[in-house]
């Protein structure tokens, strides 16, 4: 017989034989009797030992690994919708315990603890967002404003929704997936609203002319997707609201440490990521969003979420977290349910819990401040070197579009001469919307050193030149 | 048989973290801007923020100490979980180790391929462990769950049938009252209507009733087998014969695979499509729920429509590609890459032979506790004496149990929870049979595991029946007492944050 395994209690050969015993058979082979015979594939699968030292195990992964580079061993300007943070050494610390990154469903009562940090969660994003009504995290931002359109979409019961047509085309792809096709029943349609490409953000021109009482919903973003921050976001939701539409708005939660929240000009819906809040950035293994409303019943009943609220235990006195609004949920409800709900990214609401109450309502203003300082810098910088232009430069928050097109190099070549040279350029912008060819998406926050700057500018220099 | 053991769980009474610390106390500290002072304004005045944000101040420490309370407030598998339909595993730390390398948690997605090709290969990797598996043809890690993967199957049906001409003409979908949720849920949300078929005398919908909803409006199949009480359907060949040869597409909701790896392969069945939870089968830790993969599998056929961005192999290289009909995206980038790598390790410690093991054991121990589960007074199984061995799962009922008490499952697993066992697993919508529960022994869990876990639900039947008042009112040793729940869904009282119960709860 075999040794035991590592992961398999079962395993060692008195274990098991004291289970066949028990039930009085000799193999347990004869466990599998409800399958048809003509339905076995035993010998289709290909044989692959395996590795039972943790030691070998982990040589063989690591291997595998080293050697990668990442913006930890480069200097990064990737972002696009995600973004490089600071990650505290607490985030890590705490869902590192065994008892919350192996949670899985539990009660009220046993899961106490991982309940009140899902609350936290909520309250401090809420916070940050002057909102009430947060639901617990869905799979990406994209997939958040997917939801937040089709809330929009029942509570409306219109089909149009209004789309800025710059959306980074990840999130643009996910929205497009949410709305549908036009053969099936509840789909939407998506009307493109045009950039102004003097400001880089919304054209309240072109808004005027798709805004019609068919809409159901406009989204944009603030910052966008070109890191502009949105201007005229108080005559967009007003104009929105003009003709019955939701609006809806997509926030890096960075920023609002130093920017009011859309909340405040009457934004009906905010979604986002949480990705920022203490979540590393995993290959795109980071990603995470959120969905919030004011607390009212006509918004908190559209949520396809799952929520914890704060209530009363049978002993006076005392607080649990248990769900509320389950019902309406997938769970509850099947198809009949608001969309659905499944296994999402809920460590991350912990994580992003820690994150918030690390960094406090001073540790955000400041943040945001250093970041916008930081990239309004590197524009600058970046926008002297010769050839090389910045678009909305000072409007920006942490991301800005590079122009290289005057340079005669392709944004492919610069960035594979930047790499040899240790720095991780900006994402090619080339082909995601008119005028932007030869273009790069260039992320600076907090962790993007002066020095780190000194470095692209002298790379940009060498590799730019005529 | 073992007795139940003297157990409290920590109740540390700790605050909402709001009312902890104290004004102008920090806990991280950004970096200052290395940016001259700019006689610019950052924000335009119109748009700043008029106060900061209303977040908790404390220090590093405060912080450190309320959220490890709070992790030790909290069960997790730290006791003993076999919480059903979910399949608990052993998760290696190994895995957290390796996966929290620059390699893995700094890498950027927009990174060009060519910086992260170990990353990329070990993503092509699992897919081929995955494909020998299933005998599928690709694999998308992009669905953040089982319900994305559900709904992407969803997705890729509406291309399907788009690019056939017939999607106006295919607006079903099939599936049954047995199969999770998120199958009819997703489907809807996708756009089709939703055909639920009722489980019969035997345990699943009969072949005839199959037959009766299928035809020329079907897109597609959505269902699990064996399903989460056990059963599994032995005409499942004949199903997705009839559904193909209507011209719908058939998904196989491998949430159950755990009792059948090494046995059963999608595509031998006939599949056109099927998805694998790395999160449960695959010992990826279920995080309180995510990150999570639904790695769904498909057929060549079906290959083209999958999302972008795919990992491909081009001689040694490894690149990322969108496949050419591509459905576009579920979620951005690539997936839950720490996880498939965790998955992947997993499978490798495992190997093929391990991974066979792993059902004979589940299988196995859950058969073990079947037979002493059904020694219990007051406790049945969903169809009794029909589809004998079950597989990795049963589902009982206390049914009789609550007649003679006035018990119900709810009472009954609040107070398991005193005794250090987390709660059992009840049923999914709609509960097919009364007052359920669903332990799945798995292959982790030791003999000993399972001996204490039916030793204090024979306790805790027992306690019922001597004083019910003690079971209705549990858990007595939890963190906090039971919840009164009832004003959950009352929008004057319920409260999801900090901000809406001082309002409704604290003021006024």
């Amino acid at each position: 017989m075999s040794q035991s395994h590592p992961y398999m209690a079962n395993s060692a050969e008195g274990s098991r034989q004291a289970l066949l015993d028990a039930i009085g058979i000799a193999d347990a082979e004869e466990l599998f009797a409800q399958i048809p015979a003509d339905h076995r594939a035993d010998h289709n699968v290909r044989p692959v030992p395996g590795i039972a030292s943790e030691f070998e195990l982990r040589r063989l992964i690591e291997g595998r690994l080293r050697g990668g580079i990442s913006t930890d061993s480069h200097i990064s300007f990737l972002g696009g919708g995600y973004w490089k943070h600071h990650v505290p050494a607490l985030c890590d610390e705490i869902v590192s315990r065994p008892e919350i990154s192996t949670s899985v469903w539990g009660t009220p009562s046993s899961d106490h603890g991982r309940n009140q940090a899902w609350f936290e969660f909520a309250s401090e994003l809420g916070a940050l967002l002057d909102l009430e009504f947060v639901g617990l995290p869905v799979y990406s931002w994209g997939c958040a404003a997917g939801h937040a359109l089709r809330m929009a979409a029942r509570m409306t019961e219109r089909s149009v929704v209004i789309v800025p047509a710059n959306v980074d085309r990840e999130r643009r792809l996910v929205i497009q997936t949410y709305a549908g096709y036009p053969e099936l029943a509840g789909s939407l349609e998506i009307r493109e609203v045009a950039i102004d490409s003097a400001s880089g953000t919304v054209s309240l021109a072109s808004l005027e002319e798709v805004l019609r009482d068919d809409v159901a919903a406009v989204y944009l973003e603030t910052p966008n997707s070109w890191g502009v921050i949105e201007h005229d976001i108080a005559r967009i939701i007003e104009a929105a609201h003009a003709v019955g539409a939701e609006a809806i708005v997509g926030v890096d939660p960075i920023s609002l440490g130093g920017l009011a929240s859309p909340a405040a000009f009457g934004a009906d819906i905010l979604v986002g990521s949480i990705q920022p809040l203490g979540i590393h950035l995993n290959a795109g293994g980071g990603v995470g969003g959120f969905i919030a409303t004011r607390d009212e019943e006509r918004y908190a009943r559209q949520f396809p979420t799952l929520q914890v609220s704060i209530a009363p235990t049978i002993v006076e006195g005392e607080r649990a977290f248990g769900m509320t609004l389950f019902g309406q949920s997938s769970y509850g409800s099947r198809e009949l349910g608001n969309d659905w709900t499944g296994n999402s990214v809920y460590l991350w609401a912990v994580r992003a819990a820690i994150y918030l109450a690390l960094l406090g309502p001073a540790g955000m203003r400041e943040l945001s401040e250093t970041v916008a300082a930081n990239a309004r810098r590197t524009a600058e910088l970046v926008a002297a070197v010769p050839g090389v232009s910045v678009r909305y430069g000072d409007r920006i928050f942490k991301e800005f579009v590079v122009d290289f097109s005057a340079t005669g190099r392709t944004v492919a070549d610069i960035n594979a001469a930047l790499l040899e040279r240790g720095i991780l350029g900006g994402h090619d912008l080339t082909g995601s919307h008119d005028g932007l060819d030869q273009c790069a998406l260039y992320c600076v926050t907090e962790v993007i050193s002066e020095d780190d700057v000194r470095q692209l500018i002298s790379a940009l220099e060498e590799v730019v030149q005529p | 048989m073992s007795t139940v053991r003297n157990y409290h769980a920590a109740s540390w009474d700790e605050a909402v973290v709001y009312e902890l610390g104290a004004p102008g106390r920090r806990g991280v500290v950004p970096p200052r801007s290395w940016a001259p002072a700019s006689r610019d304004a950052l924000f335009p005045d119109s748009l700043r923020r008029r106060s900061d944000a209303d977040l908790p101040e404390l220090a590093e420490y405060e912080v450190r100490r309320h959220f490890t309370h709070l992790s030790q407030q909290t069960m997790g598998m730290m006791g003993i979980s076999l919480f059903g339909t979910c399949t608990m595993k052993h998760n290696p730390t190994v895995n957290e180790q390796i996966t929290a390398r620059s390699e893995v948690a700094a890498v950027h997605p927009r990174q060009d391929p060519s910086t992260y090709q170990g990353l990329l290969g070990i993503v092509h990797s699992l897919e081929d462990e995955l494909r020998n598996l299933s005998g599928m043809a690709a694999f998308s890690f992009q669905p953040g769950g089982g319900a994305d993967a559900a709904y992407l199957h969803a997705v890729v049906t509406r291309a399907y049938h788009a690019s056939r001409g017939e999607l106006a003409q295919r607006t079903q979908v099939v599936t049954t009252a047995q199969a999770h949720p998120c199958n009819p849920a997703t489907a809807k949300a996708a756009g089709f209507e939703v055909i639920t078929l009722p489980i019969e005398e035997d345990g699943y919908p009969s072949v005839d009733a199959l037959k009766a909803v299928i035809g020329p409006h079907t897109a597609a199949l959505m269902l699990n087998n064996p399903d989460d009480m056990g059963i599994y359907n032995p005409h499942v060949k004949e199903w997705v014969r009839i559904v193909s040869e209507a011209g719908g597409l058939c998904f196989y909701d491998h949430a159950n695979f755990n009792g059948v790896m090494g046995r059963l392969r999608a595509a031998e069945l006939g599949f056109d499509a099927c998805m694998y939870m790395l999160h449960k089968t695959f010992g990826v830790p279920k995080g309180g729920n995510g990150p999570s993969v639904g790695a769904y599998g498909c057929s060549e056929e079906l290959a083209r429509f999958l999302p972008g961005p795919r990992v491909v192999k081009n001689g040694d290289v490894y690149d990322l590609i969108e496949p050419e009909d591509s459905v576009g995206r579920v979620r951005e980038f690539l997936g839950n890459v720490q996880q498939l790598v965790k998955a992947y390790s997993w499978t490798r410690a495992m190997g093929t032979d391990g991974l066979r093991e792993a059902s004979d054991l589940s299988v196995l121990a859950n058969n073990y506790m079947e037979k002493q589960l059904m020694a219990l007074p007051g406790v049945t199984m969903s169809f009794a004496g029909k589809a004998l061995p079950r597989m990795e799962m049963t589902r009982y009922s206390l049914e009789e149990y609550t007649a003679e008490t006035g018990l119900s499952t709810v009472d009954v697993q609040n107070r398991m929870t005193d005794f250090g066992i987390d709660a059992y697993w009840l049923a999914h919508e709609p509960w097919i049979v009364p007052e359920p529960f669903t332990p799945e022994a798995g292959e982790m869990w030791s003999k000993e595991d399972l001996d204490e876990w039916i030793a204090v639900l024979a306790h805790v039947l027992e306690e019922g029946r001597r004083d019910p008042e003690l079971v209705r009112t549990a858990p007595h040793n939890q963190v906090v007492a039971q919840i009164d729940g009832s004003g959950l869904d009352d929008p004057d009282t319920w409260a999801v944050t900090w901000a809406a119960y001082r309002r409704k709860h604290l003021e006024g």
